[in-house]
C-alpha cells in the first residue's frame, strides 16, 4: 500500500489516513471523519461550496494550477443539460506517481470530492477516467464506489436529501495524451484521444457536449478537507495564491524517493535534503526537474526555491504536477534529453503539424547527437525547432516537448557540445533545394 | 439576423456579420490567410497550424480559423511573427514529405508547392532519414501515397460529412499516423473520388489519371456530365485528343466541386475499343462498314421510298442527346416523315407534373433549392445513388441548416442517418404513406417534394393535391435518370405532346406500341437501346440506329451510324430540376458525327427543308417557341443554368403510367452507357444495388 | 463470438454507464477488457464489438492503432512492461530492459517461442518514486534489480 516512509516533515491532510488498517473501507472512512464535508456542503447553497473553494486557494493539481473554484463557477447551472464530474486519474507525466497513491490508500476521499463538486454544480454522473495501467486502482475504486452506494452516499436520494449521483471507473488504454482534459473527453466517448478545439471549454461542453468539472484525482480530493475545515484553514496552509498542501513525487538520485505531502511553497532544497534524505552516494546536486517531464529543468544553484505554481514560474520553469525528479552530477543531460523527447515522440497524438514533425525530428536530431554523430550547428537547430514548435501546437503536449528541451540546451550546452565528434570531418551542406 | 462586427485586419477596417472567422473576414478584405486543414462547410481542424495570425493583446498567435471575430480585434497577418511562423509550420511539413515534386502526380496543382513558394524557405534543415511507408491501392481509382500526406484530413470530413459514406479514417497516431480505408486494406464506398480531388497534395491520387500527364498539359473544358439528370458540370483534362481525368475543382456549376463516380471517372466510355467509328450497312448476319455518304444516302433512300408509299414509320429518341438534337428529331419526325410515332425511354412522369403544376412555374424546385430549403420529403428513391448531387445538397443542408428530411422509400436509403422520420412502404404504396405525415408536414415552413417513378400518371396530380392541403409552400421535383430525360420529354419526344407539352393533333404510338406493332416499316433509333429487353414485332422493318457502341438494338439495325457523345458535342441538357446549360465540345473521335449533324445530313439528302443543324440555330428555334425556354442567353453562355420552367395549362391527355419504365441506375450502372465505362466496372462496389444503405 | 460469462456481464453493466445513445463510450474499456481474455483484438473481437456497440470497423481500428495498450498480435503469457523513462532511466531502468532483453533472447516488442514471455519498453507507468519499477500483465514490480527479475522469472516459469 504504501511503498515510502512518510516524512515527519509532512503536513497529512489528504493523506491523513494513509498508512490506517483497512484505510480504503468505508468504515475507516467515516470513522476518521470521512463524509464530514460532504455533509456540510448538503447543508449549504451550491454558491457557498464553490466560494469556499475559491477562498482555499485550490489549484489545479495536474499540472496547469488553474484556481479549481473559478474552474467549476464557469458551469452554467441553468442549462438544461446534464452535468459530469470527471476525475482525470490518466495520470501519465513522467515523474509523477501520487494520484495512484490517493486513490490507492483513501478512495473514498475521491468519491467524497466527486460528491461534493456534484453538489456544487448539480451533477448527477461522474466518471474516473483512470489510466489502463492502474487496473488494481481501478478495482480498489470499483469497491469503494459499491461501498458508497451500499451506505447511500451514492445512488438516488443520497442520504435522503434527494440528490443523486452516480458514479463509475473508466479505463483509459495507453495514451499519456490522454491526460490532456479534452483529449481524456474524447477517449472517455470512445475516441482517439485527440483534443478539441477550444472553446467552448469543458465547464460549457464538455463530456458528451454537457457541461462538465473536470480535475485531477489530487484537486478533488482536497476538497473535503476544504469543506471539512473551511477554505481559509486550507488556504493558510500554504503561500498566498497557491492555498493547501500538495503530494509531491520525489524520484531520481535521491535517498529517501517517495510520495510526500508538504504545505505549497516548501523550499526544494530542503525537500531533496530533508524529506528526501540528500543525494545517493553523497554525490552533489545537478539539476532538478521540478513537475513532471514537461517543465524546465532547474540548475542546482537554481533550487532554493519555494515550490509553489507562481515561485516556481518565477524561477522560469513550472511547479507542474508535483513529480520532482532529482539528477545528480554523474547525469548525462544530454541522455536526459533524448529519453524526454523520445517520450513526447512516441506520446505526440499526431493531429498538429508542430508537435507531430517537430518531435520526430528533435528525437532524430538528439538520438544522433547522443551517438556522437552530431552536426556542427545541431544544438542551434534544437533550439531554433524547438521554439518553432513552442505556442503554435494544437494542445500543450508541444509546449511540454519544447520547453524542457529548450532549457537542456541552453543550461546544458557544453555538455551538448562535448558530444559533437571532435575533428570536424566533412561540414554537412544544407540542401540547396527542397 | 447578426449585427455586424468591425475589426482591423492589416491596418484595414473590416466588417462582417458576428460569428464569422477571421480567415473568412480577411477574405472580405481580399487578404489570403493560407491554411490547408480549413475546408469552407467543412468541420474546423486547427490542425495544420497555417493560418496562425498576430491578435493584438493576445499572448501567443492564434489560428484564424478557429477564431470568430470580436469588436475591436486588432489582427496582423503579414507580421515578422506571422511569416516566421509559416515558414516554420512548412518547414515541418516538408521534413517528411517527399522533395519529388518534379515527379509527384500532383506537382504543379499542389497546394503545398505553392504554399511553399510563397510562404516557405529556401532550403531544408532536415537532414535526417525520412519517415517511409510504401504506397497502397485503396481501389482502382484510389491510391494512396502516405508519405506525402500533410493529414489536413479534408478527405476525412468530405467522405463523412459530405457525403455521409465515412469509408476513411485517422489511424496509428504521431508520426506513423496516416489515412485508413474502411475495409481493411481497402475501400468499399461510393468510388466518388471526392477525397482525391480535395486533398492538397500527391496523397490521394486517382488510379485513371495518375502519371498520365502534367496538368498544365491538359485543356479544360467544362461541360455537363452525361450520366444522371443531376446536371453536374465535369471540367474534362484533355490532351492528344483524349479525356485524361474529370473534375470541377473551379466549383463551377450547381454541383461546386461534386462529382460521383460517373461525372469523375464515368467519362472513359469515350475511348472504349469498341466504340463505333464507322458507319455500319447490314450484310447478311453482320455489317460492312460503309462511307458516310454511302449510308446517309442509303437511310434517305430507304426512308423516302416508305414516306412516298405512306409507310408507317417509328422514332426512338434518346435521354442523352442535347435539347437542339431532340427538337430536330421531332420536327423531322412529323414534318418530314409525317409521323407523330415518337417517343423517348421514359424515367418519370413528367408531362403528369406539368399537368397538375399547370399555372404554377414557381413549384419547380431548382438545385439550389435543395441546399436552403427548411423541408423536403423524399418519396420512392435512393437518392444518394440516383439522385447523388441532390443527396449532397441535402446532407450539406441538414449539416448547414438543419435541414429536416422526411423520407418513404422501398427500403433502406443513406438518407436515413438523418432523416427526421423514414418510413418503409412499397413502391405502389409510397404515396399514401407519405399522406400519413401530414400532421409534421404541415408544421413545417416549407417543403420540396422529391418523388421517384414510382409516383405517375394520377398520382403526381394527388401527389400535388397533397401538397396544396399542407397550407405551406411546395416545390416538386419528378426524378427522372438521365443527362437529358428532362429535355427530351420537354423537346416533345412523345407522341401526344409536341415541344413544351403543346398537345399534339393525332397521338402518335408510344415506344412499346412502335415495338410491338408489325406493320411498322422503318424504326428509327437515336441513342437508345430498345430492344436490349424487347424484341421488334415489324421483322421486316427497316432500322436505323445511331448509337456509340453496337448495342442490342444497333445488331438489329440495318444500318448504324456512329454518334457522338455528349462529350464530343455542343449544345444545350436540362437537368431534373428543368435547369438548362451549356455543353462544351471536349474532343472529337474520328469517324463519328453529333446526332443533330446526321439529322441534318439525312435531311438533306431526303431533300427536306428543316432549317440548319447547327445547334445555335437550333437553340434560338427552341427559345422562341418552346414554352418555358425563353432562357437569358448570356446566363448559359458564361456556363451558368437556367431554369426552364414549363408555364402552360392543363394537358388533355390520357394519363399512361404503364410507360414509366424506370432505370434503376445504381451509382456504378448508367444504362447501356454505364457498360463500356471501364471505371463503372472495374470498382468492387459495382454492379451496386438499390435501397441496401 | 462468445465471451466468458463474467466478461458478459461486465460488458453488460459497462453499457449501461454512458447516457444513451452513447453506448460508443464502452468502446475502449470493451477492447481492453476483451483483450485481456481472447489475448488480442482479434478479427473477431472488432467485429463482434462493431456489432454491440453499432462502431463501424474502421472507427474501431481508429481507435486500436492509436492506443498503445491495444494490440492485434497475441502477446506472451507473461507481458514485461519495463519503463525506461526519465526517474526510472535515472535508476537503471535502461539497463534492466537490455537485460531482459539478453536473458528472454527477444527484442522490443518480442515474444518468446513457448509463447510465456514478451517484453516491451514502456513510457512512464506512474512509479517513479519507487523505480526502476516494471508491469508484467496489471501488476507493478518496485525498486527492481537483476536478482529480483531472475526470481520473478523462475517464479513464473514455475507457476505455468
Amino acid at each position: 500500500m504504501l511503498y515510502n516512509e512518510p516524512s515527519p516533515l509532512e503536513v497529512r491532510i489528504l493523506t491523513r489516513r494513509f498508512g490506517l488498517p483497512n484505510s480504503q473501507s468505508i468504515d475507516t472512512y467515516l470513522a476518521t471523519d470521512g463524509y464530514v464535508g460532504f455533509r456540510k456542503a448538503l447543508e449549504m447553497p451550491p454558491e457557498r461550496i464553490i466560494e469556499e473553494v475559491k477562498i482555499s486557494n485550490l489549484r489545479g493539481r495536474g499540472g496547469a494550477g488553474f484556481p479549481a473554484g473559478l474552474k467549476w463557477s464557469f458551469v452554467p447551472r441553468e442549462s438544461p443539460k446534464p452535468k459530469y464530474i470527471v476525475v482525470n486519474a490518466d495520470e501519465g507525466e513522467p515523474g509523477t506517481c501520487k494520484d495512484r497513491v490517493l486513490m490507492e490508500n483513501d478512495p473514498h476521499q475521491l468519491l467524497e470530492g466527486m460528491l461534493i463538486a456534484a453538489r456544487a454544480v448539480g451533477a448527477e454522473t461522474g466518471y474516473i477516467y483512470i489510466r489502463g495501467e492502474y487496473r488494481y486502482i481501478i478495482e480498489i475504486m470499483d469497491r469503494a464506489i459499491e461501498e458508497a452506494y451500499a451506505r447511500g452516499y451514492l445512488g438516488r436520494n443520497i442520504l435522503g436529501t434527494g440528490m443523486n449521483f452516480d458514479v463509475y471507473t473508466h479505463t483509459g488504454a495507453g495514451s499519456y495524451e490522454c491526460g490532456e482534459e479534452s483529449a481524456l473527453l474524447e477517449s472517455l466517448e470512445g475516441k482517439r484521444g485527440q483534443p478539441r478545439i477550444r472553446p467552448p471549454f469543458p465547464a460549457v461542453s464538455g463530456a458528451f457536449g454537457c457541461p462538465t468539472v473536470l480535475n485531477n484525482v489530487e484537486t478533488f480530493c482536497a476538497v473535503p478537507a476544504i469543506l471539512r475545515d473551511g477554505g481559509v484553514a486550507f488556504a493558510e496552509l500554504g503561500t498566498p495564491r497557491n492555498g493547501g498542501t500538495r503530494l509531491f513525487a520525489l524520484s531520481g538520485h535521491i535517498n529517501r524517493p517517495g510520495v510526500y505531502e508538504l504545505p505549497m511553497g516548501f523550499n526544494l532544497l530542503r525537500m531533496i535534503e530533508e524529506v528526501g534524505g540528500g543525494i545517493r552516494g553523497g554525490r552533489k546536486l545537478k539539476a532538478v526537474i521540478p513537475g513532471g517531464s514537461s517543465c524546465p529543468v532547474l540548475k542546482a544553484e537554481e533550487c532554493d526555491l519555494a515550490m509553489d505554481f507562481d515561485s516556481v514560474a518565477k524561477a522560469g520553469s513550472m511547479l507542474g504536477s508535483g513529480g520532482v525528479i532529482v539528477m545528480d552530477e554523474t547525469t548525462d543531460i544530454v541522455k536526459v534529453a533524448v529519453r524526454v523527447m523520445k517520450f513526447y515522440q512516441h506520446e505526440s497524438c499526431g493531429w498538429c503539424v508542430p508537435c507531430r514533425e517537430g518531435t520526430i525530428w528533435l528525437r532524430k536530431i538528439l538520438e544522433r547527437l547522443d551517438q556522437g554523430r552530431g552536426r556542427p550547428g545541431d544544438i542551434d537547430l534544437i533550439e531554433e525547432i524547438s521554439k518553432n514548435m513552442l505556442g503554435r501546437t494544437f494542445c500543450p503536449l508541444g509546449d511540454a516537448a519544447a520547453m524542457p528541451t529548450i532549457s537542456y540546451v541552453q543550461k546544458f550546452r557544453e555538455e551538448f557540445e562535448a558530444r559533437l565528434p571532435k575533428p570536424v570531418a566533412i561540414e554537412a551542406e544544407p540542401l540547396v533545394v527542397l | 439576423m447578426a449585427g455586424l462586427v468591425k475589426l482591423t485586419i492589416d491596418g484595414r477596417s473590416v466588417e462582417v456579420p458576428a460569428g464569422t472567422l477571421v480567415i473568412n473576414a480577411a477574405k472580405t478584405a481580399g487578404i489570403e490567410i493560407p491554411a490547408f486543414c480549413y475546408y469552407e462547410g467543412l468541420a474546423l481542424q486547427a490542425a495544420c497550424r497555417m493560418c496562425l495570425v498576430e491578435v493584438e493583446k493576445a499572448p501567443k498567435l492564434l489560428t484564424a480559423c478557429t477564431l470568430p471575430v470580436q469588436e475591436g480585434m486588432v489582427v496582423h497577418t503579414d507580421s515578422p511573427k506571422v511569416a516566421e511562423a509559416r515558414k516554420a509550420m512548412l518547414e515541418f511539413l516538408l521534413t517528411n514529405h517527399p522533395l519529388d515534386c518534379p515527379v509527384c502526380d500532383k506537382g504543379g496543382e499542389c497546394e503545398l508547392q505553392d504554399m511553399t513558394f510563397r510562404y516557405g524557405a529556401g532550403e531544408s534543415r532536415f537532414l535526417e532519414q525520412k519517415v517511409h511507408v510504401p504506397e497502397k491501392q485503396f481501389s482502382p481509382l484510389v491510391y494512396f501515397d502516405a508519405p506525402r500526406c500533410i493529414l489536413c484530413y479534408r478527405c476525412v470530413r468530405i467522405c463523412d460529412e459530405g457525403l455521409g459514406v465515412k469509408a476513411l479514417g485517422v489511424v496509428n497516431r504521431g508520426v506513423s499516423t496516416e489515412i485508413g480505408p474502411n475495409a481493411g486494406d481497402h475501400l468499399e464506398c461510393d468510388e466518388c473520388g471526392m477525397c482525391i480531388d480535395i486533398c492538397p497534395v500527391g496523397a490521394l491520387t486517382s488510379g485513371r489519371y495518375r502519371y498520365r500527364t502534367r496538368p498544365w498539359e491538359m485543356e479544360h473544358v467544362g461541360t455537363i456530365c452525361t450520366h444522371c439528370a443531376d446536371g453536374c458540370k465535369t471540367t474534362l483534362g484533355v490532351r492528344n485528343g483524349a479525356i485524361i481525368r474529370a473534375n470541377n475543382r473551379n466549383r463551377s456549376g450547381l454541383n461546386g466541386e461534386f462529382l460521383c463516380i460517373k461525372g469523375r471517372f464515368g467519362f472513359d466510355f469515350t475511348e472504349h475499343p469498341e466504340r463505333l467509328r464507322s458507319p455500319l450497312v447490314r450484310e447478311g448476319d453482320g455489317f460492312r462498314a460503309v462511307s458516310w455518304a454511302q449510308a446517309v444516302a442509303l437511310v434517305a433512300r430507304r426512308f423516302g421510298e416508305i414516306r412516298s408509299r405512306g409507310g408507317r414509320f417509328g422514332v426512338i429518341g434518346s435521354n442523352r442527346t442535347t435539347n437542339e438534337e431532340n427538337y430536330y428529331l421531332q420536327k423531322f419526325a412529323r414534318r418530314v416523315l409525317g409521323t407523330n410515332n415518337i417517343d423517348h425511354p421514359r424515367t418519370g412522369d413528367v408531362a403528369a407534373l406539368v399537368d397538375a403544376l399547370a399555372g404554377r412555374p414557381g413549384a419547380w424546385a431548382t438545385t439550389a433549392d435543395f441546399y436552403q430549403t427548411k423541408a423536403a420529403l423524399v418519396i420512392a428513391s435512393d437518392l444518394a445513388q440516383q439522385h447523388p448531387l441532390l443527396a449532397f445538397q441535402l446532407r450539406a443542408n441538414w449539416r448547414h441548416h438543419g435541414l429536416r428530411l422526411y423520407v418513404v422509400t422501398p427500403g433502406p436509403v443513406r438518407e436515413d442517418q438523418y432523416s427526421v422520420r423514414s418510413l418503409r412502404a412499397p413502391e405502389a404504396e409510397s404515396l399514401a404513406a407519405a399522406q400519413t405525415l401530414a400532421e409534421e408536414l404541415r408544421r413545417e415552413p416549407e417543403l420540396v417534394v422529391l418523388f421517384g417513378d414510382a409516383v405517375k400518371g394520377e398520382a403526381v396530380r394527388r401527389l400535388v393535391e397533397f401538397g396544396d392541403s399542407l397550407g405551406i409552400p411546395v416545390k416538386y421535383v419528378c426524378l427522372v435518370d438521365y443527362s437529358n430525360s428532362r429535355g427530351a420529354a420537354d423537346m416533345g419526344l412523345l407522341p401526344d405532346l409536341l415541344p413544351g407539352y403543346r398537345p399534339a393533333a393525332e397521338p402518335g404510338l408510344a415506344l412499346p406500341e412502335m415495338l410491338a406493332d408489325p406493320a411498322l416499316e422503318a424504326l428509327w433509333v437515336v441513342g437508345a437501346n430498345p430492344l436490349k429487353d424487347a424484341s421488334l414485332a415489324a421483322e421486316a422493318a427497316f432500322v436505323v440506329v445511331q448509337d456509340l457502341f453496337l448495342t442490342e438494338t444497333a445488331r438489329r439495325a440495318d444500318v448504324v451510324l456512329p454518334a457522338a457523345s455528349l462529350y464530343e458535342k455542343s449544345g444545350t441538357v436540362t437537368n431534373v430540376c428543368g435547369e438548362v446549360q451549356r455543353l462544351a465540345k471536349a474532343l472529337s473521335i474520328p469517324g463519328t458525327k453529333s446526332d443533330l449533324e446526321i439529322f441534318g445530313m439525312i435531311a438533306r439528302a431526303m431533300g427536306a427543308e428543316i432549317g440548319p443543324a447547327r445547334p445555335e440555330k437550333v437553340f434560338e428555334e427552341i427559345r422562341t417557341s418552346v414554352a418555358g425556354y425563353n432562357v437569358p442567353l448570356p446566363v448559359l453562355a458564361t456556363g451558368g443554368a437556367a431554369q426552364a420552367a414549363p408555364s402552360g395549362g392543363r394537358l388533355p391527355v390520357k394519363w399512361r403510367p404503364e410507360l414509366i419504365r424506370p432505370a434503376r441506375n445504381t451509382l456504378f450502372r448508367s444504362g447501356s452507357l454505364g457498360r463500356y465505362s471501364k471505371s463503372l466496372n472495374i470498382v468492387i462496389e459495382s454492379p451496386g444495388e438499390l435501397y441496401r444503405a | 463470438m462468445t465471451f466468458s460469462r463474467e466478461l458478459e456481464a461486465k460488458f453488460e453493466k459497462l453499457i449501461t454507464r454512458y447516457p444513451p445513445g452513447r453506448q460508443r463510450a464502452a468502446l475502449i474499456p470493451m477492447l481492453l477488457y476483451a483483450q485481456d481474455e481472447v489475448g488480442a483484438i482479434t478479427q473477431e473481437v472488432v467485429e463482434e464489438i462493431s456489432r454491440r456497440l453499432r462502431v463501424t470497423p474502421l472507427e474501431i481500428e481508429e481507435v486500436v492503432s492509436y492506443y498503445s495498450m491495444l494490440h492485434k498480435e497475441p502477446r506472451g503469457k507473461y507481458h514485461f512492461q519495463v519503463c525506461t523513462n526519465i526517474s526510472c532511466m535515472l535508476l537503471g531502468g535502461q539497463e534492466l530492459f537490455e537485460y531482459l532483453k539478453g536473458k528472454l533472447g527477444i527484442d522490443n516488442g518480442g515474444v518468446t517461442p513457448d509463447g510465456l514471455f514478451s517484453l516491451e519498453e514502456v513510457e512512464c507507468i506512474g512509479a517513479c518514486s519507487w523505480a526502476p519499477a516494471l508491469q508484467v500483465n496489471y501488476d507493478y514490480h518496485h525498486f527492481v534489480t537483476r536478482d529480483k527479475l531472475d526470481r520473478l522469472i523462475d517464479d513464473l516459469r514455475k507457476v505455468q
